[in-house]
């Protein structure tokens, strides 16, 4: 019914402003924002007036460099080695501390090193160790968990898109996690990961006959991260089977009766009916996957705070970490914005991907 | 090749019943077409020869072999859907090569196999095209396809025509009429259009609520229906029904008439006494109207005539107030409200206890 109600375009702003207004207040002017911090000193909370320093945060943040050198020699010229035999090499710090030679190495850190063949080594330094650390973990948990998450979302959904009596109780137990706050969610696999009375060590050690050494899962540098990845991959997979689930139940039944005339075996149906049929749900799980992996914060914020020894740094928590915990802002916004430039990358090769083909 | 056997064959789902009952001998090479309307029972019927619905109880041989516990790749049948099913990822090629592929045969069988299906179907040009860039009838062409080469025993249509549209139907129908005079192979075929079922079939199965009507040949059925179901479904228009009453026996034939029917001698093997209401069934091309009322034993005013072209439909409204359909040639003139008498020939006609 056209009243005066409906068709005034001002009425309609006035109906869209809250939201609306919500929405720039929270997320589209903190965006910006970000981008303009990103490029001066600001602090959180500081007497100081803010300075335009440039590219400043991001170099200090990206900030790598290589030196190659040659193992130390004695008077004689036989490589002095130490006593695992291993040769021995100069103290990086003479180069990245002060050195006139080296400006462009000053301040740097080891991050990890090879050898070249022969005795030289290369060291490759980086300028903000933890940051590194936390992009190379995340790249880590993308890596692993999109793919494991996914597939064992897609056995999930193929086991329960059947017929069977009582379903429904099995997707309501795997969809259980995904409605749970990952806050509560986290503090019980804290519980569960525990180095002295957890249920995870409790469970190994009843199943070895108690050959099983307890592990502190979380205290371990060695098993922090893998720790915090299987319980992320246990945490979600149910939402992206419910997603696999819809993509198969748009596949024609019909096809699967074919299939089966023609004599085709389960994994030939699947190989040859299911998959093609499910080719662009598999591009949405990976991508949405993928998105929500470069997010990981909260699982850290709980249960490890980035540690121990940083390893379980992740991008967005150095992003809060360093905004917030150490009030600098502006390396927080500059850590944002390479996360916003790296997901807007992956998001523009996803719309390559699945571009209409004439 | 095989012939297919069903012996007591029944359905249920839980308490209900599908099909109630069914016994059937479908000869080898025989086109056998399973019509009735929807909700009869027919593709369920088809689909327990597929091997896609269980069988509840009775027996179902293929090739004197009875198969009622084999998987559907095993009974050597191929099944052409009403929706085509074929798989839209794939290349028509792939698509009707589909039952080698998964029986691992090898590339120059396979490319043999398919060159020989595309020629018979026509459709060489089409091989590397992909199922959406195809027209209705060239996908049911892929889904035919995709049955032959795998050299079944038995072929199974179901309601393969209904998603085209009138014309190609006709060329369709006409193309699987030859499919069947090549190969001589075993066929079954279910549709719920009478036209199907006449034109294509050697024997035609009327099922009705998962039971059979009748079995027979096209004009068997046409000329000797055995109920009033029958009658009524196959034919078109329809046959018309009059409400009669029986007046007496007069040698083989039962004496009945109505209030706008004359008494009239029709030939009946019926046990009908005096005064019992019966169905007279006459079919609409059989009735001869003139505009002298005295001529015919049938009294009416024409209502409404519609031109068809190769055929004129008259139709009527009687004494008694009832309606009837008459198919007149195609120049015969009756003006609306005119009085007319309708004539015809009793052997022709058709008695039924009513339902």
């Amino acid at each position: 019914m056209a009243s005066k109600l409906t068709q005034s375009n001002r009425a309609g702003w006035l109906f869209a402003l809250p939201g609306f207004g919500l929405m720039v207040v929270f997320i589209i002017l903190p965006f910006f924002f970000a981008i303009s911090l990103s490029f001066t000193n600001q602090r959180l909370i500081s007497p100081n007036p803010t300075e335009w320093v440039g590219l400043a945060n991001y170099r200090q943040l990206l900030g790598m460099g290589m030196i190659t050198l040659d193992a130390v020699t004695d008077e004689s010229g036989q490589i002095v080695r130490d006593d695992t035999g291993a040769p021995t090499y100069p103290r990086l710090r003479e180069y990245t501390r002060n050195n006139p030679d080296y400006p462009h190495l000053d301040g740097m850190k080891q991050w990890f090193s090879f050898g070249r063949g022969g005795e030289a080594r290369t060291f490759v330094l980086a300028r903000d160790l933890v940051f590194l650390t936390a992009v190379k973990n995340t790249v880590v948990f993308v890596l692993v968990v999109a793919p494991v998450q996914g597939g064992l979302a897609l056995v999930l959904a193929l086991l329960i898109n059947q017929k069977l009596r009582g379903i429904n109780i099995y997707r309501t137990i795997y969809f259980m996690p995904v409605v749970v706050s990952i806050v509560v969610v986290s503090l019980l696999w804290r519980f569960i990961y525990d180095g002295n009375n957890g249920l995870l060590n409790n469970i190994l050690d009843f199943l070895s006959f108690g050959y099983f050494e307890p592990v502190n899962w979380l205290g371990n540098p060695k098993t922090a991260f893998g720790s915090i990845i299987g319980m992320s991959i246990w945490q979600a997979v149910g939402f992206h089977m419910v997603i696999w689930l819809s993509g198969l139940q748009t596949i024609s039944p019909t096809l699967y009766e074919a299939a089966e005339i023609e004599g085709s075996s389960k994994w030939q149906t699947f190989r040859y009916v299911t998959w093609p049929g499910l080719r662009n749900t598999a591009i949405l799980v990976l991508i949405v996957i993928t998105m929500q992996a470069f997010g990981l914060f909260a699982q850290i914020d709980v249960m490890t705070n980035g540690g121990p020894l940083d390893s379980t740094q992740t991008i967005v928590f150095q992003a809060v970490e360093r905004g917030y915990g150490k009030q600098d802002i502006s390396g927080g916004s500059a850590i944002s914005v390479l996360l916003f430039l790296i997901v807007l990358s992956i998001s523009l090769f996803q719309r390559w991907l699945t571009r209409e083909r004439t | 090749m095989a012939n297919v056997v069903l012996k007591d064959l029944r359905k249920s789902y839980g308490n209900v019943d599908v099909i109630k009952g069914v016994d059937l001998t479908i000869n080898d090479g025989e086109f056998c077409v399973f019509v009735g309307p929807s909700g009869c029972g027919k593709s369920t019927l088809l689909r327990m020869i597929a091997g896609l619905e269980d069988i509840t109880g009775g027996s179902l041989a293929i090739g004197d072999k009875v198969v009622n516990e084999v998987q559907p790749k095993d009974r050597g049948v191929a099944m052409v859907f009403q929706s085509y099913a074929i798989f839209p990822h794939m290349t028509v090629r792939e698509n009707v090569e589909f039952g080698l592929t998964i029986a691992k045969a090898t590339k120059a069988e396979k490319e043999a196999k398919v060159a020989e299906a595309a020629r018979i179907l026509q459709m060489e040009h089409l091989l590397d095209r992909r199922p959406s860039q195809l027209s209705g009838g060239q996908r049911q062409r892929v889904a035919i396809g995709r049955a032959i080469v795998r050299k079944p025993e038995v072929f199974l249509f179901d309601e393969p025509l209904s998603n085209l549209d009138a014309s190609l139907r006709m060329d369709m129908r006409m193309e699987i009429g030859k499919l069947h005079k090549d190969l001589r192979a075993t066929m079954i075929y279910v549709t719920h259009d009478q036209v199907e079922a006449m034109t294509l079939a050697d024997k035609i199965v009327v099922l009705r609520d998962g039971i059979v009507q009748q079995i027979g040949a096209p004009m068997d059925l046409y000329h000797h229906p055995a109920n009033l179901f029958v009658a009524g479904f196959i034919g078109s228009p329809s046959m018309n029904f009059l409400d009669v009453e029986v007046k007496g026996r007069d040698g083989d034939a039962l004496v009945v008439s109505n209030g706008a029917l004359d008494p009239v001698g029709v030939p009946s093997t019926l046990e009908a006494t005096t005064g019992t209401r019966l169905k007279l069934g006459i079919r609409p091309q059989y009735l001869r109207p003139s505009t002298d009322t005295q001529a015919g034993k049938l009294h009416g005013t024409v209502t409404l005539t519609e031109r068809l072209g190769s055929e004129t439909v008259v139709n009527l409204r009687l004494t008694d107030d009832s309606a009837l359909i008459a198919a007149l040639g195609e120049d015969a003139i009756f003006d609306r409200g005119r009085n007319v008498s309708l004539s015809f020939d009793p052997t022709r006609a058709h008695l039924f206890f009513a339902e």
